[in-house]
């Protein structure tokens, strides 16, 4: 017998400002799997109108901080206020007002570029009469104008990432929130999706994202809130974390690993702080001290995440 | 004034309900258009599927055995596989579409990132299988009714029996597809469950023939009490068909919580 199957930001002292001013406020959260803390005692503000980046490697609690955002997950301890709306109880009201891009592509893909975004106008409840307005508005915003009436699955990785976030933007979103936004695509389909989320902040959307994407979290972010298994270790405008724990310049010594060691060793007696790249130390946190003969390059994020995590970023 | 212009709008304090129905209508459509690009193939199949099995239980069974309980064997196979047409059409794509939507696809993710609660999910998918098996459900009867079945108006109702049925079937199905973790673990639920009660429902065969105990568990049959409805539907009702109607009501009912609760563990950490 045949069974048939039918498969079918920029502020960093949250206290002084006003609470209804942002747009996510989190509070000691915390969320457990089983004996593994995801979240460990998160406190974290996207005041409105900003660009929050959550920098932190894998497993660092970015993606389940985001899915608490939409009660997808229910934090153990603490509190979730989104767009002044108590979470989990008033989360289908926040959700309303969210747009959610998420890491793993769920497109619909034996459907159109206009059908999944017709469903998703449906599922925001966009009225009626807006629907196919709304739709023309994502479709530019992605630039899919002439691929339209194409299935998901005919597009290329950078088109249904365009797709995703469009989808996210149907119903005019206050809020968007952005996991692993480019993760997966080549240079320059990011450089263009960087231009439409930096966009989208200058028409006043609050943007929660979370990347493991150093550049990224440069480029976009007003605040960066750097985690490390599921705490927050640094917060603060890219420039300015910088300057407080990786100084203005760095110097890079390249040699075989004895001579690195050596180098290593000297720095930290002067007191300096260092960090192994491959095949070289850069030594950081200068402060005119004495440095070795190497190559002088301007202190970056990455320096400071991996001074405060001791991870190395993908 | 400035300060007016800037706030960022104060928080509405619109609570809203369970059960909503623009959250329904909006997992709904995403089906309806998800169905307009494969209708054709389920259409085909649940005409084509019911006309081979008349054919051969009909012409095969039909030249041992002339009539059953008075009926003629054609009829009593006709009308008892819409209980089949419907288990298939709603169980089986529960099952599976549920599995791949929440796991391979992850549509539920989505879905539940939207003002869509599970449980609003969970009964909108329902209620489509159930729609679905109402219509295909009846297939079998329209077929019989080619190969010779008197039509009766009894059987105008046998499209809301099928839907009735397919509801409970169709939450059974989302049930197993959020208890079980693997895809391959369907054949359990296929080879425990399902393939015993599709056989013993009488559908293809009496159960007068059968050991006593077996009337008794065939109670318990959502697909007994299917194919009694339609049998009744098409010759006559009888004050029984109340309890069967009961039966089938309770079944979708405590498939539907149940399918619910366990959906929610899967998709809400």
């Amino acid at each position: 017998m045949v069974w048939p199957i039918l498969a079918s930001a920029g502020a960093r002292d949250a206290p002084c400002r006003d609470v209804s001013d942002l747009a996510i406020r989190l509070r000691g959260v915390v969320k457990r799997f089983g004996p593994i803390t995801a979240v460990d005692g998160l406190d974290l503000d996207l005041p409105a109108g900003t660009c929050v980046g959550l920098l932190g490697p894998n497993g660092a609690g970015k993606s389940t901080t985001m899915r608490m955002l939409t009660a997808q997950a229910i934090a153990d301890e603490g509190s979730i206020e989104v767009l002044g709306l108590t979470l989990p109880s008033d989360s289908k009201v926040a959700r309303a007002e969210c747009g959610v891009v998420p890491q793993l592509d769920n497109l619909d893909i034996t459907l159109t570029v206009e059908q999944n975004l017709r469903v998703f106008a449906r599922l925001y409840r966009v009225p009626r009469g807006e629907r196919s307005a709304a739709i023309d508005r994502a479709i530019g915003i992605a630039n899919l104008g002439d691929r339209r009436d194409t299935k998901v699955d005919q597009l290329s990785g950078g088109m249904r990432r365009r797709l995703l976030i469009a989808r996210a933007l149907v119903h005019r979103p206050r809020l968007l929130l952005l996991d692993e936004p480019t993760v997966g695509l080549d240079p320059q389909v990011r450089q263009e999706l960087w231009a439409l989320i930096d966009n989208l902040r200058s028409e006043g959307v609050s943007i929660l994202m979370s990347t493991h994407y150093i550049e990224e979290a440069q480029r976009l972010a007003d605040t960066v809130v750097i985690m490390s298994h599921g705490q927050k270790v640094a917060e603060g405008p890219p420039a300015a974390l910088v300057a407080e724990h990786a100084g203005s310049e760095a110097v890079e010594v390249y040699g075989p690993p004895a001579r690195l060691a050596e180098v290593e060793a000297a720095a930290i007696e002067r007191g300096q702080r260092t960090r192994r790249t491959g095949t070289s130390v850069s030594i950081l946190g200068l402060n005119g001290g004495e440095v070795p003969d190497g190559e002088r390059r301007p202190a970056n994020l990455e320096d400071v995440f991996v001074l405060l995590t001791g991870e190395e970023v993908a | 004034m400035a300060a007016e212009a800037v706030s960022t709008g104060a928080p509405r304090r619109r609570r809203l309900g369970r059960l909503e129905r623009s959250a329904i209508e909006g997992v709904l459509a995403r089906e309806i258009i998800n169905f307009s690009s494969f209708w054709r193939a389920t259409t085909f199949s649940s005409i084509v599927q019911p006309a081979i099995y008349l054919i051969a239980f009909g012409f095969g069974f039909g030249s041992l055995v002339s009539t059953v309980g008075g009926l003629d064997y054609v009829q009593f196979v006709g009308t008892g596989t819409v209980a089949t047409a419907v288990l298939f059409s709603s169980a089986f794509p529960a099952m599976f579409g549920t599995f791949v939507k929440y796991k391979f696809q992850r549509t539920y993710d989505a879905i539940l990132a939207a003002p869509v609660d599970t449980e609003e999910l969970v009964t909108a998918e329902s209620l489509w299988i159930a729609a679905r098996a109402g219509v295909f459900g009846t297939m079998p009867l329209l077929v019989a009714i080619v190969f010779g079945l008197d039509p009766s108006w009894g059987m105008l109702i046998v499209p809301f029996i099928g839907f009735l049925a397919g509801f409970g079937w169709a939450a059974f199905g989302i049930l197993t597809a959020a208890v079980l973790r693997s895809i391959d673990d369907f054949s359990y639920v296929t080879s425990t469950v399902l393939t015993p009660l599709f056989l013993v429902a009488g559908t293809f065969f009496p159960l007068s023939g059968l050991p006593q105990w077996v009337h008794y568990a065939s109670n318990a049959n959502p697909l007994f009490h299917t194919v009694e409805l339609v049998h009744h539907a098409a010759f006559g009702f009888k004050i029984v068909d109340l309890g069967h109607m009961a039966f089938l009501v309770g079944f979708g009912i405590v498939m539907w919580r149940l399918a619910i609760r366990y959906m929610a563990r899967r998709l809400v950490d």
